[in-house]
């Protein structure tokens, strides 16, 4: 099961790399959104893969499952969401001010 | 008792309390309470002076960084206490004179803060016995220094030279930073007193020399030793109170002292000989021969400092060849070489600081410091004009005045080490008494300069812009206690001899016995010596080439002015900012692809190169959990959705397909029995998708892309490597079984923090706080979100006023 993960992280992770290079803020930031997937699924699999119950003292017996890799990823999972928020926003506000969402574009001129 | 940790620290805590409390004294010129400082440093530094002078000495130790060898220790014995004393004596002195040359419409809390910040700084460079913290002082005076150079920093040429000391002291510093490292590693001490008692085991060690000459360019910048000088002229754009405590009294001798320290450990080897005393040397002509064409009494003062500068480090470097006989009746001879050069230090300051001072006078009171346009002064400034003689007079070694003296034994030293028939000094010694006497003539030059051209002659009085007339008490009282020393020094030399420079003596020769045999009484007639007939010779010439200077002066028109070490200074700096431009340009070129693949780049060779060359790649399939079918349909359906987004038509498409990835891996965590991350992704995800489509009805439609072959290729290959290292990343570490691992711990929630749900327990007890910091995370990104969209708002309202 974990190399089964771990490939499909492989393969999540070239996808983002390959939206992340791309010129496009939406591909841009489609690809980060897939490189936190990425992350998750990577962090909970460190923890082992379905080697106990559930993590409630009080439904299940032990063993437990590792809660603490379950942990990182909720907060991981907010604060992902938060920064795809705001660059989203950023974007938005971007395309209003400047007109364009090509990042060749939005350089900036060489004398600043 | 109080210790001398203390001493150090008091400048430091005054400078501190400067910002916060200077607007309380409105009416009183700030001066007269940072005076307090210095004064009481120096009473207290003095009480000391008779327990030294019996050869005792002082150590304290505060612990700093005990594991890395790093001690705050400070150490007082003779050769700290002469420079201690100059610290806080003509301390005292100059911020009695600033007081009334510089007015209070200046920024004075600037001025007073950057001066205390040197004066401790200097302090903790001639006290610290640890030379880790005695490089952290010595950089701290360049820093002052440089805040102080550019005091008046509206003034480019201001900013300009406070730059150049910078740059020149500081990267001296720095190469003396790594010779004290090497002497770290060949010691294994960073005390200067334990390095002293151990280095004779190190002579021939590789690094010997190298950490020597390293060392000695961090003193060679800093006391402005040729060809680094060139900082030292540029510097007198600083304040003359500046001028005449940090550049000529105190921070340009800190080199002197970093060499006087070193003697015993490097004096006795022949590269340290030849290298100090000839830099020294070269440095006491040039200066000397420089000055002399000076039009600016300032600037005249600056290369008159260089040269005196050298003559003390060639006296230094004369008194190692001591250590080369061991401890005789012989050897004592080539001692007063060392002694010569501190008493000339001490006589040096007296007299440069009271000529600083009174250019200092002319500056402020007639507007200006051009030779040319001063003379005939004399009648009209009479005190003024009484302290420019005796400064000039002891300059150019006449008795009776202090600097005759030191002149004298300097004279005596050069014709002695003649005598020497080591380091093939038979042959070459002779350059030592010639240069000595043509630097002098200069010497004696441009001290008459000073007095016949500033003072004598006709008063010029329709050059200047202020009418001629005597300075106001207060700027004369500092100069006159300075050549009163002048004078004082001259009739009881012996008396400083005993008291200040025998226990500096014994800090220098430690291996020498008892320091009264090192102390050679000082007296005005000695008979007729060479030395005498040399000062005599000196005075001769020097009148003749003074009275027929337009005849001679020509000559420095012969170098030409476009190979000069200032020109190198300033071509090196212009080419390295052009350079650094030209390299900063090439890859930082505003396209974010282009960073974002250095980073990619940089991950694959860290990490993949770092699993290859270590072969730490391991894949064990046996650990593994067992899969059912239903969860590699999932898995295909992954990866089938993840690779369709890279050929979507559609913005909806692929943000669909993203929405297809975040589902699948809620029903992951349900598999892996993670109900709160499932319930949490799942409702995280439907936002986000919402809010991708909210965006998208502001953003412009998708265009296709238009990548050329080469960038798609490039970008293809990079992706599958970075995912290829993660996979092989992960496949390595998921196995990695060293430490127990620490989730146990939290399984013991229900007790620890009455919490049955673990994931719940850790996020709201045991790692709280985080989950506190995550909170304000969402709180900024939400600000942001809410002000990007709320100053547009703003913005076009002003636009439709503008219409």
């Amino acid at each position: 099961m974990e190399t089964l993960i771990i490939m499909l992280i492989g393969i999540l992770v070239a996808v983002a790399t390959y939206l992340i290079l791309s010129r496009n803020i939406i591909r841009i930031i489609l690809g980060t959104a897939v490189f936190s997937h990425a992350v998750h699924l990577l962090i909970l699999t460190m923890g082992d893969l379905k080697k106990g119950n559930v993590p409630l003292l009080k439904e299940a017996d032990a063993p437990y499952a590792d809660a603490l890799p379950q942990a990182l990823i909720l907060t991981a999972i907010v604060i992902s969401f938060a920064v795809t928020a705001f660059i989203l926003v950023l974007a938005y506000r971007t395309y209003q001010d400047v007109g364009t969402d090509d990042l060749d574009e939005l350089r900036g001129a060489r004398d600043e | 008792m109080f210790s001398i940790n203390l001493v150090i620290l008091i400048p430091f805590i005054v400078a501190a309390l400067i910002p916060f409390s200077y607007r309380r004294f409105k009416k009183v010129h700030l001066g007269w309470i940072v005076l307090i400082v210095p004064v009481v440093l120096f009473v207290l530094l003095a009480r000391l002076i008779p327990s030294l002078a019996s050869g005792k000495t002082y150590v304290h130790t505060y612990e700093w960084i005990p594991s890395l060898d790093f001690n705050f220790t400070t150490y007082l014995d003779g050769l700290s206490m002469i420079f201690a004393l100059l610290i806080t004596g003509v301390g005292s002195l100059v911020i009695l004179y600033s007081i009334f040359y510089l007015s209070s419409k200046e920024s004075l809390q600037h001025f007073y803060c950057y001066l205390l910040l040197f004066m401790g700084a200097m302090l903790g460079v001639v006290f610290s016995d640890n030379l880790m913290v005695l490089y952290v002082f010595w950089e701290l005076t360049s820093v002052s220094s440089f805040l102080l150079i550019a005091f008046w920093n509206h003034r480019k040429a201001s900013r300009q030279g406070a730059q150049k000391a910078m740059l020149i002291t500081v990267s001296g510093g720095i190469a003396m930073l790594v010779g004290f490292i090497m002497l770290h590693t060949m010691t294994g001490s960073f005390s200067i007193r334990e390095i002293i008692a151990s280095v004779s085991e190190f002579s021939d060690h590789d690094l010997f020399i190298p950490a020597m000459i390293l060392i000695l360019l961090g003193a060679f910048t800093k006391s402005a030793q040729f060809p680094f000088h060139i900082w030292l002229p540029d510097a007198m754009e600083a304040p003359t109170p500046v001028s005449a405590y940090l550049h000529s009294a105190t921070m340009v001798k800190a080199g002197i002292y970093l060499v006087a320290r070193f003697t015993p450990v490097f004096g006795a080897d022949e590269v340290w000989f030849w290298v100090v005393s000839m830099v020294g040397m070269i440095t006491l002509f040039w200066g000397s021969f420089n000055a002399v064409k000076q039009t600016d009494l300032k600037a005249l003062l600056a290369f008159s400092t260089i040269s005196q500068l050298g003559l003390i480090m060639s006296l230094l470097g004369l008194g190692s060849i001591a250590l080369q006989f061991g401890y005789s009746a012989d050897s004592v001879l080539y001692t007063q070489a060392t002694f010569a050069a501190l008493f000339h230090l001490i006589n040096h300051s007296t007299f440069k600081g009271a000529l600083f001072m009174v250019v200092g006078i002319l500056d402020h009171e007639l507007g200006t410091r051009d030779v040319r346009r001063l003379g005939g002064l004399m009648t009209l400034m009479p005190f003024t004009f009484t302290i420019a003689l005796i400064g000039s007079l002891s300059m150019a070694g006449l008795p009776p005045f202090n600097g005759f003296l030191s002149k004298e034994m300097f004279f005596a030293a050069t014709v002695h080490i003649m005598e020497v028939d080591i380091f093939s000094l038979p042959s070459l010694g002779l350059i030592f008494p010639v240069v000595a006497w043509i630097a002098s003539i200069f010497t004696f030059v441009y001290c008459m300069i000073i007095i016949f051209k500033a003072f004598l002659g006709k008063p010029q009085q329709e050059k200047l812009d202020k009418p001629i007339h005597e300075a106001p008490i207060g700027m004369l009282i500092s100069p006159m206690i300075l050549v009163a020393l002048v004078v004082g020094i001259f009739f009881f030399p012996n008396l400083l001899g005993q008291y200040i420079l025998q226990p500096a003596m014994s800090s220098i020769y430690p291996t020498f016995g008892d320091a009264a045999d090192l102390t050679p009484k000082i007296s005005a007639w000695h008979g007729i010596k060479p030395e005498l007939l040399m000062t005599i010779a000196v005075i001769i010439v020097g009148a003749i080439l003074f009275k027929f200077l337009k005849l001679w002066k020509p000559i420095y028109g012969l170098f030409s002015s476009r190979f000069t070490f200032n020109v190198l200074y300033f071509n090196f700096l212009a080419s390295s900012v052009s350079k650094s431009n030209l390299v900063t340009n090439r890859y930082m070129n505003g396209l974010l692809r282009h960073y974002l693949l250095y980073i990619f780049i940089f991950f694959i060779v860290t990490v993949g190169g770092y699993l290859l060359y270590f072969k730490a790649f391991s894949f064990d399939i046996s650990t593994n959990a067992s899969f059912r079918v239903y969860e590699v349909c999932l898995v295909a359906i992954m990866a089938v959705a993840a690779l369709s987004m890279l050929f979507a038509k559609s913005r909806i498409t692929a943000t669909l397909l993203n929405g297809v990835l975040g589902y699948s891996i809620a029903i992951f965590f349900v598999i892996f029995r993670a109900p709160d991350l499932a319930l949490t992704q799942l409702v995280v995800e439907s936002v986000t998708t919402v809010l991708f489509l909210l965006a998208f009805s502001h953003l412009p439609d998708w265009k296709k892309e238009k990548l050329s072959k080469g960038t798609k290729l490039i970008n293809g290959i990079i992706s599958v490597a970075v995912g290829l290292v993660v996979v092989i990343v992960g496949l390595s570490v998921v196995d990695f079984n060293l430490y127990d691992p620490i989730s146990s711990y939290f399984e013991d929630a229900y007790e620890l923090a009455g919490g049955a749900n673990i994931v719940n327990a850790i996020l709201g007890d045991f790692r709280g706080f985080d989950t506190m910091l995550e909170v304000v995370v969402l709180f900024i990104a939400g600000l942001g979100v809410y002000s990007m969209i709320k100053l547009r708002v703003k913005k076009e309202d002003e636009n439709i006023e503008d219409q």
